[in-house]
Order: C-alpha cells, then sequence, then structure tokens
C-alpha cells in the first residue's frame, strides 16, 4: 500500500502545452488558405439533382449563378411558396417570363469582367429538383437572348452503380 | 553593456486568439465545389431570316419525350431510365449499319500525329455518325428528372468516347489531360468523331398561357 501513495504523492505533471499553439495556428493557416468566402446568400431552397456525369465547374470568377427554387421559410410571408428565381444575390418577385431582369443581370455580370474573358463567361443554374421545366426554360430562353449560351445544370456527384 | 532582463512575454494566451480566428474561417468556409453538366445553348434564331427548318432523315434521328408525368418515350414506345443509356450507344454507333439506325458519313478526323500506328499520319478517315438527339419534354415536367435523362445521354456519349480512346490510344477519354498539348488534339479528334449531338426543341409557347 505505502507504494501507491508515493505514486499519488509524486503527482502527475502538467501536461506541456507549449506547441499547441503552433498546431492550432497550422489548422488556421489551412482553413484561411482554402477558404472561400461567401458571397451571396441563398434566399430559395435547393434541392440539387444528381448526376454520374458532372464535371468540376472551374474558374469561380467566371460564374455567374442562377437559383430557382421555393423561398426559405423565412421569406414566405413575403414571396409566397411559389418558386421564384434569385440572381446572384438578388431575388426578382415579378411575375411572369423575367426576361428583362435576366438581361440586365447577364449584361452587368459580363462587364465585370476582363476583355479576354467575356466570352467565357458561364451560368452556372442551381435549380431544385421538384421544380417544374416551364420556368427553367423560360429562363433559358432569356439566357439565350441575352447571348449566355454556356451554361452548367449544377448537380451533386453520384457514382454509377457497378451492377449496370 | 549590462545585461539586461527582458522580461518573457506571456504567450499563454496566444492558443485562445489563434482558436478564434480559427473558429472563425471555419464557420466562414464553403468546401463544396461546384459541379454539374456543362451545356451549350444554340443561339437565338435571327427574326424571319432562319425560319427555315433542316430537314433531317428520320432514321437520323433519336426522339427522346418527357410528359409531365416524367414518363419516358423514345422512339414512339415507352422506355424506362435504365435502358436510355443502352438505346443512346446503340444509336449512335450502329455497329451492323442497320437502316433504321442514322447513317454514317466519311470524315478526315485529325489527330496528333505518332500516337497510334492506325493515324500515323495524323490524318484519320472515320466514318462518323449523323446521328442527332432530339430532346423534347413539357412544361411541367420536373427539373430532376430532365437532368437524369440528360445525364443519361451525356452517359452514353462519354462511354462512345472512352471505347474510342481505348481502342485506339490504349487510354481512356476521361484520363485525358486538356492542358497537355497532345492530349487536347486527342480531346478535339474524339469529340469530332463522337460529337455531343443533343438538340432541344424550341419552345412552343413563349410568352403563352400558363
Amino acid at each position: 500500500m505505502p507504494k501507491f501513495i508515493k505514486k499519488k504523492e509524486a503527482g502527475i505533471k502538467a501536461i506541456n502545452t507549449a506547441s499547441l499553439p503552433d498546431i492550432v495556428f497550422m489548422l488556421l493557416f489551412f482553413f484561411m488558405v482554402v477558404t472561400v468566402l461567401r458571397e451571396t446568400e441563398v434566399q430559395v431552397s435547393v434541392a440539387l439533382p444528381s448526376a454520374s456525369q458532372v464535371k468540376k465547374l472551374e474558374k469561380k470568377s467566371l460564374v455567374s449563378y442562377v437559383y430557382i427554387g421555393r423561398p426559405i421559410r423565412q421569406l414566405q410571408a413575403l414571396y409566397g411558396i411559389e418558386p421564384i428565381i434569385q440572381l446572384n444575390d438578388k431575388l426578382i418577385s415579378e411575375e411572369g417570363i423575367p426576361s428583362e431582369s435576366i438581361k440586365d443581370f447577364i449584361l452587368f455580370e459580363r462587364e465585370k469582367l476582363d476583355e479576354a474573358d467575356k466570352n467565357k463567361m458561364t451560368v452556372s443554374l442551381r435549380i431544385d429538383q421538384n421544380i417544374p421545366m416551364g420556368k427553367v426554360t423560360d429562363v433559358k430562353q432569356a439566357l439565350r437572348m441575352a447571348n449566355a449560351l454556356k451554361i452548367n445544370y449544377s448537380a451533386k456527384k453520384i457514382y454509377e452503380k457497378l451492377n449496370r | 553593456m549590462a545585461k539586461r532582463d527582458i522580461p518573457e512575454i506571456n504567450a499563454g494566451s496566444m492558443a485562445d486568439i489563434a482558436f478564434l480566428l480559427l473558429i472563425f474561417f471555419l464557420v466562414a468556409t464553403t468546401m463544396d465545389v461546384d459541379t454539374g453538366i456543362t451545356r451549350l445553348l444554340p443561339p437565338m434564331p435571327e427574326q424571319e431570316e432562319e425560319k427555315e427548318q433542316v430537314d433531317v432523315k428520320e432514321r437520323n434521328v433519336l426522339v427522346v419525350l418527357i410528359n409531365k408525368d416524367d414518363q419516358l418515350m423514345v422512339e414512339g414506345q415507352i422506355m424506362d431510365l435504365a435502358s436510355l443509356k443502352e438505346t443512346t450507344i446503340e444509336f449512335f454507333s450502329n455497329p451492323n449499319d442497320e437502316t433504321h439506325l442514322p447513317e454514317k458519313e466519311m470524315e478526315t478526323i485529325e489527330f496528333p500525329p505518332g500516337q497510334t500506328a492506325r493515324f500515323s499520319d495524323g490524318m484519320a478517315q472515320i466514318r462518323v455518325s449523323k446521328g442527332v438527339v432530339s430532346l423534347q419534354n413539357d412544361r411541367s415536367t420536373t427539373y430532376g428528372k430532365y437532368l437524369q435523362v440528360q445525364n443519361e445521354l451525356v452517359a452514353a456519349i462519354n462511354e462512345l468516347r472512352n471505347q474510342f480512346a481505348i481502342q485506339n490510344f490504349g487510354r481512356k477519354y476521361d484520363d485525358l489531360n486538356p492542358l497537355n498539348k497532345i492530349d487536347e488534339g486527342i480531346i478535339n479528334g474524339i469529340n469530332k468523331v463522337y460529337k455531343m449531338n443533343i438538340s432541344e426543341a424550341e419552345p412552343k409557347n413563349i410568352g403563352g398561357v400558363r
């Protein structure tokens, strides 16, 4: 028994935490480097469809986003529950075919790009999978009229089943 | 010089500060990369001018329809999504030159020379399919279904391109690197052998009743 008591008296040495800041800084730098700060707040709920043939979208600076979905719950009192369109960070609430707003939006976004990149502009369509195609077709027609022909149907990656 | 005692700076709060910053960046980070299916929309037809329709023989068209209940019809027959890829591959490759499947046309396609024995001089005579997939949907079709169909069509063409790349260059199409000069040439060549010929019908009721 005395043996045990002796050990207890020696006490547990404090763990050396001198390297803790270093570790934390390492993590911090990692996250600082990979961070892309959120520019837009999505105000419509979008459940993306999934597809197996998706490709990564390169060069985020050339991409503009069009969201179509139902307004998120906090905004339903204001905008109702019908699907609406959001262009980057702006909701458009008007009825019918929103070709004018989309045209203005595309012109505005294109103006921000360098001269050399203007024809490389991509529009990423982030559309909820339960939205009827009518709305999507309207947007696509508007994009064609605005001559923004490079589009990307945003989708989650799934892997094909092997037993196909 | 007299030896002066420099008081040690207390670094105990360093970890706290770093943690604070770390938590901020953790919260602000969005890690998701944007992925999707890239498409090129056809340019808007000029008013009045290009009214004439391009005549395409019936055998060269694969008509894919999606109705308002998300049902799929291919060439007049109801089909489920699982067999669409198979049908599309058969349509574009037409291995036995059947008369109900698309015609092929001899085309000269340029490849980077010296890559394979078959096209050692860089010029290849290849019979290219004239097939076009015509995709039409209802205004009430859900977007999810539409994208699934698009995905199957893209998958079919990608598979054909893969096959061609493996047969002739011993590599998969997906593994070719577009930043490499030679690979880029191969990609451009293969893209001409199997074109992404998916045409979508002009919407009929632009600005019409909902």
